[in-house]
């Protein structure tokens, strides 16, 4: 049945090729063809699993899109970068209507298998930007935020020594610890930065070993950009930044401040894109800017003083209004020790 | 540059290194264990995530740590029969049947896993072993306070690769296991069971492989991610050449493999500034693989590694 099914399809494929490729790229033939009723089919493909803090917006994001009944939701997550092409093929020819993932290990894999299929919608976590003629993507810009976080941490240290725990050293990370970096610099010039990578975006253990390093070597907050090290603050007594999810919860008393990342209005735009014909290939990272909803500042105000609170929100408020814009720097970050 | 060797006298740089190496210690003597009889292991990478997995979920339903330590053993147990079953009953390749054991338990793992938790955002804490902390431990004079930072299962390792030195050198059965990896026909003949002693090498092995899976999730950290086993295992197969197959070398192997980790997340902090961070990363495996050339020279492998005996077969 699915052998018939794909062989149709590649048949299909074939045919339109044959009858001239340009017109796949012509953007007539594109998902922007038609309008769509809701509930449209939505089908996500992550690297990692759910639990993963990253995926684990989109996911979030998605799940209530469900709920209001916009959407009907199916994943696989964990899937290998060498099987990405091969699942988003699947979801394809099983006529979903968007396609959301995360591609920066297959980013040009990726762009072809989406072009071969020029009535799905696609929209993609991505270092680099869309493509024709159905591939969008997004990102976690939430810099903004970090550069409140980077103030926070920046006025509450008292060693003036901060430790950063990173995954890769990636465009999305490195722009955050810069803009986290300058925040506090902001705030204090003495202030002196610690930078690991731990080569894993999922290796607790590992995150918490460098962790300890860096409280050993006398940091007395931690930037948790990864799992694990939030866990050695709280064993050691120190503070800690938190880093697209909220984990105030499970550690009470530790996370001094957090960036959020929201990915519900870059969903909901995509999805009301699509319903209404109009998606077409566009870089969606702005919805995930302050402005948009996108991103967000938590500040734990028990541990925070009132007058840095005070301070935060109105660099906040100047961001709103677009009086202030963080810079974006991708490059790698390094320690300043 | 003084003060990159300086992290070398510091304790905290010793508890991490110590830390780093439980894991690999208790992988090392199970993959050792197998290997010594003649039966390769590659299901190791697999086991620990199974282990991991099982442990700290047995501790999350309830049950105490150390039966938490037994369900992981437990678990290791049954892949290890598993892996014996298709190396010594049928003979197969021990390469292609231990990785299909990896592949095996860890999508199993993964699959166990999301059935128990199937909408979460984080996976759920358990309380983990602490510190043992034993006052007359500190007392003693550089070693004590590195140690008595430690957990109990760190203590655990280090006992079984004592005890599995002095079972391979000194015992009766330690003599039958050499044997059986060197020449199982000469066990044969001895009126031995060459099945016997494999099958009890590999499921020994495998059990210990999947305490030193739980050591991650039960003393390093106190749930479980998937993926956060991460090529230890791998790791571990490395370290059983380069301690040419003795549980007091794999035990020297191991805490080197921890200190070269322990020492390149302290360079990163130190020298990151001019170098980039992969080449730290980096540090680990280089030295190790320096290591291994050095002591692979005279590596004394178990003669009969590798192959599948069948009785009669010449």
């Amino acid at each position: 049945m699915a052998v018939t099914k794909i062989r149709a399809a590649a048949l299909d494929r074939r045919t339109l090729l044959a009858a001239g490729g340009g017109l796949l790229f012509a953007g007539a033939a594109g998902p922007a063809a038609a309008q769509k009723a809701k509930p449209i089919k939505v089908a996500a493909i992550y690297t990692v699993p759910v639990e993963q803090q990253w995926v684990s917006r989109i996911h979030k994001a998605l799940n209530a899109a469900k709920a209001r009944g916009d959407i009907t939701y199916k994943w696989s997550e964990n899937v290998a970068n060498t099987d990405y092409e091969r699942v988003m093929r699947q979801y394809a020819e099983e006529g979903n209507d968007l396609i959301v993932g995360e591609v920066f290990g297959v980013e040009r894999a990726a762009r072809k298998a989406a072009a071969d299929y020029p009535k799905v919608a696609f929209l993609m976590g991505s270092s680099f930007g869309p493509s024709k003629p159905n591939f969008s993507v997004f990102d976690n810009w939430i810099h903004e935020p970090s550069y409140l976080t980077g103030m926070v941490a920046g006025r509450m240290t008292k060693s003036n020594l901060i430790g950063m725990v990173g995954g890769y050293a990636i465009p999305e990370v490195n722009r955050l610890m810069h803009a986290f970096m300058n925040g506090a610099r902001s705030v204090n010039p003495n202030v002196k930065f610690m930078v690991t990578f731990i080569n894993s975006w999922y290796d607790p253990p590992k995150a918490k070993e460098a962790a300890f390093a860096m409280i050993d070597r006398g940091a007395d907050i931690m930037y948790a950009e990864r799992f694990g090290v939030s866990d050695a603050a709280k064993e050691r007594g120190v503070k800690a930044i938190g880093n697209v999810i909220d984990t105030s919860a499970q550690y009470p008393g530790v996370i001094l401040a957090s960036a959020l990342w929201h990915m519900e209005p870059t969903v909901d735009k995509a999805i009301a894109n699509v319903v209404a014909g109009t998606f077409e290939p566009q870089d969606y990272g702005i919805y995930s800017y302050m402005a948009h909803g996108g991103a967000s500042l938590v500040v734990d105000e028990k541990l925070v003083p009132a007058e840095v609170v005070a301070e935060v929100r109105a660099k906040e408020k100047e961001i709103l209004d677009g009086l202030f814009r963080v810079d974006v720097n991708d490059a790698e970050p390094k320690s300043t020790i | 540059m003084s003060e990159a060797f300086e992290i070398l006298f510091q304790a905290s740089f010793w508890v991490a290194a110590i830390r780093i190496a439980t894991p690999l210690l208790f992988g090392t003597l199970g993959a050792l264990l197998g290997e010594r009889a003649g039966v390769l292991n590659l299901g190791i990478e697999g086991i620990f995530v199974a282990g991991a997995m099982t442990g700290w979920l047995a501790v999350y339903l309830g049950a105490p740590l150390w039966w938490g330590v037994a369900a992981a053993a437990a678990a290791g147990a049954l892949m290890g029969l598993l892996h014996a079953f298709l190396t010594v009953t049928l003979a197969l390749s021990q390469h292609v049947a231990g990785l299909g054991i990896t592949l095996l338990a860890t999508a199993g793992s993964h699959f166990v896993y999301r059935v128990a938790f199937p909408t979460l955002t984080q996976p759920p804490r358990i309380e983990p072993f602490a510190p043992v902390g034993w006052a007359w431990l500190e007392g003693i004079p550089l070693l004590g306070p590195v140690l008595a930072q430690q957990t109990p299962l760190t203590f655990l390792a280090i006992a079984t690769a004592l005890f599995l030195a002095f079972l391979l050198a000194r015992t009766p059965l330690g003599l039958a296991i050499r044997a059986v990896g060197d020449d199982p026909a000469a066990v044969e003949a001895q009126g031995l069971s060459v099945a016997g002693l494999r099958y009890g090498c590999v499921v020994a092995g495998s059990a210990l492989m999947a305490v030193g899976g739980a050591f991650l999730t039960m003393s390093a950290f106190n749930a479980f991610f998937f993926g956060m086993v991460s090529g230890r295992g791998w790791i571990c197969i490395a370290l059983v050449v380069f301690a040419s197959w003795r549980p007091l070398k794999a035990l020297a192997g191991a805490l080197l493999f921890g200190a070269f980790d322990a020492w390149q997340v302290r360079l990163q902090t130190l020298a990151g500034a001019f170098l980039p961070s992969q080449l730290f990363l980096m540090v680990p495996y280089l030295l190790s693989i320096a290591a291994l050339l050095l002591a692979a020279r005279r590596a004394d492998y178990p003669r009969a590694l590798m192959k599948p005996w069948r009785r009669g077969e010449r």
